[in-house]
């Protein structure tokens, strides 16, 4: 091919994102500010009262009245982590015991899980309907005077199905269970109301929203119990020790501040450029699959099978263009197993082998979105002509 | 484009992936006289060789995959050696020798390759079951797992083959390991090879 059509094109910004220039700014910046925020002199002062500026940005994002539910942490996995070992020490002292969690959880959910199942807590994983939506009644039979949490994410990092929260934690909420939820993906992508979600425990992480990478956050709800997963000083009231990254903290806030001030924009935006995308495959590559609910899905997200061909292939065909998106191939992973999410919603292993998920992004372009729509085709038809199986 | 993260694995694994060598294309009415397939889609990786065969030579061969960049580079090297090669020497192919032509593949893709030399071996057998020979190779390349009662990767392969799923399905179709059972472990690790493979 020319090598001047060639582009770079990043559509893996569930895997990651870039960090905002004025992030990224304001972070350098801040870097003079080496103060230790617990230090009482002025110089502390002064670094703790840019975390705390930062702990009311993130707060605001996702409608939680008390700033001080906010936990800092170094990311999602620590998040979900403090709440499964919160959940281990209740379960430990209490009579309750049962974790209702899902199938398509992200791993460090799924693994916390699975560890209090070992320790002897009755664990049930819910099964997802073919959009990847929990079954309310299945929730509902599973949830009851023994059940001690539900932890259901918000948002699918793969399929990008959104789930109706607000239901999942009324029926958590009326047989007297504890609701989490992993809003990793959500955050910074969709409106996230802590309140009107009902949530006990909700977790967040900052560089999917163009911040930095080390840091996320934990919201409890106030008067819900918590464990300190790393103990040692009282920073962040003695829930989460070790000193304050003033730096990634800072740079959280910002990201939060300027992803609720251009929410509806981003929104909009990403979607139609999404729909764009999905419109351009389907119409362009025979006998393909969009996976994810068709509603209920974040606005960047879409998962496509293409029978035929293995995602590995797809992955580095379009990596060879310049393009770099994720699969739920077991090929890629190295494991036996294709994507478990995809299993989940019924897809069968041939067409989650054949799987990519194309994340787009704030910087995503109507340019990108066609170039990548103009590589797939011919990508497809190679692969399909070399390939054994039929489609 | 020189640098080393422009491509995930070797330039000859990119090269026969990008290029692949003799697949084959429906339009070009290969005639082929042994057809093998191996492999499983649920698995992520399937293979189909269709070989010519003059004199127990290999003249030509042509080959379909479902499977991964790994899979289709190795299936594209295998294709060109075996050209020209006796059906023998072909049968005796290790997945190694592939492996080392493609300047080496990470370990947990090592599998990919393992497919193409068993298709191959696949449309081999078929050629001499047509021909009134078969299993005639039964026996070469093989190594030796459980020495006791002299029993080779090739019966566990045919083992698994006929049905045999676990150990103790193993053991009902082989006697494997029923003597001194010190070749349990690394024919287990074959079981689990051959099923993934198989079944």
């Amino acid at each position: 091919m020319n090598r001047m059509e060639r582009r770079l094109v990043y559509m893996d910004y569930n895997a990651t994102t870039p960090l905002r220039p004025e992030v990224k700014a304001a972070m350098i910046e801040d870097l003079e500010v080496f103060a230790n925020a617990s230090s009482m002199h002025e110089a502390g002062r002064r670094a703790r009262a840019r975390v705390e500026e930062a702990r009311a940005r993130v707060a605001r994002l996702v409608g939680a009245d008390d700033p001080e539910r906010v936990i800092f942490t170094s990311g999602g996995s620590e998040s979900n982590n403090t709440v499964f070992a919160t959940m281990f020490h209740l379960g430990r002292a209490g009579s309750r015991r049962g974790i209702v969690t899902t199938k398509i959880e992200h791993p460090c959910v799924l693994n916390a899980a699975k560890w209090l199942e070992a320790e002897g807590f009755p664990v049930t994983f819910l099964d997802v309907d073919e959009y990847g939506m929990v079954r309310l009644d299945q929730l509902r039979a599973s949830v009851g005077p023994d059940t001690l949490l539900v932890s259901v994410m918000a948002a699918n990092n793969e399929i990008g199905t959104i789930q109706d929260m607000a239901a999942i934690s009324g029926v958590a909420k009326a047989a007297g269970a504890f609701f989490h939820s992993d809003a990793t993906q959500a955050v910074g992508k969709v409106r996230v109301d802590v309140r009107e979600w009902g949530v006990d425990y909700m977790t967040m992480s900052c560089h999917k929203l163009y911040g930095p990478k080390g840091v996320g956050a934990l919201y409890a709800r106030p008067g819900a119990p918590l464990e300190p997963l790393i103990r040692g000083g009282h920073q962040e009231h003695g829930f989460r020790a070790g000193t304050y990254n003033n730096q990634g903290i800072l740079g959280f806030g910002l990201a939060a501040d300027l992803a609720r001030a251009e929410l509806d924009e981003y929104s909009a935006r990403v979607r139609a450029l999404r729909n764009r995308m999905r419109d351009g495959i389907v119409a362009s590559v025979p006998k393909v699959r969009v996976n994810g609910h068709p509603e209920s899905v974040l606005p960047n997200t879409l998962n496509v099978s293409f029978p035929g061909a293995e995602g590995e292939a797809i992955l580095l065909s379009l990596d060879l263009e310049g393009i770099r998106v994720s699969t739920g191939s077991a090929c890629a992973s190295g494991s036996l197993e294709p994507s478990h999410v995809l299993l989940a919603t019924g897809v069968g292993p041939e067409l989650a082998h054949g799987s990519i998920r194309f994340s787009l992004g704030r910087d995503t372009t109507e340019a990108e979105v066609d170039y990548v729509v103009s590589k797939i085709g011919p990508i497809i038809a190679r692969l399909r002509a070399m390939s054994t199986v039929s489609y | 484009m020189s640098d080393a993260f422009a491509w995930l694995y070797s330039d000859v694994v990119k090269e026969h992936f990008t290029n692949p060598k003799n697949v084959l294309n429906p339009d070009e009415g290969f005639v082929s006289n042994a057809e093998g397939m191996t492999g499983n889609i649920k698995c992520g990786d399937q293979m189909m060789f269709l070989l010519r065969i003059e004199g127990d030579v290999i003249a030509d061969a042509r080959w379909k995959t479902y499977g991964c960049a790994s899979a289709i580079a190795s299936t594209s090297m295998l294709s060109e050696v075996i050209k020209g090669m006796g059906i023998k020497e072909a049968y005796n192919i290790k997945p190694d020798d592939i492996v080392k032509r493609l300047g080496g593949l990470p370990d947990n893709k090592i599998h990919c390759s393992v497919l193409g030399d068993k298709a191959l071996r696949a449309a081999i057998d078929d050629y001499l079951a047509k021909n009134g020979r078969e299993g005639e190779f039964r026996n070469e390349g093989a190594r030796i797992i459980c020495s006791c009662l002299n029993i080779s990767d090739r019966d566990i392969e045919e083992a698994v083959k006929q049905g045999a799923r676990d150990w103790n399905g193993l053991q009902e179709r082989t006697k494997i390991g029923t003597v001194c059972g010190g070749c349990k472990t690394a024919a287990e690790e074959l079981l689990h090879e051959y099923v993934h493979i198989f079944a």
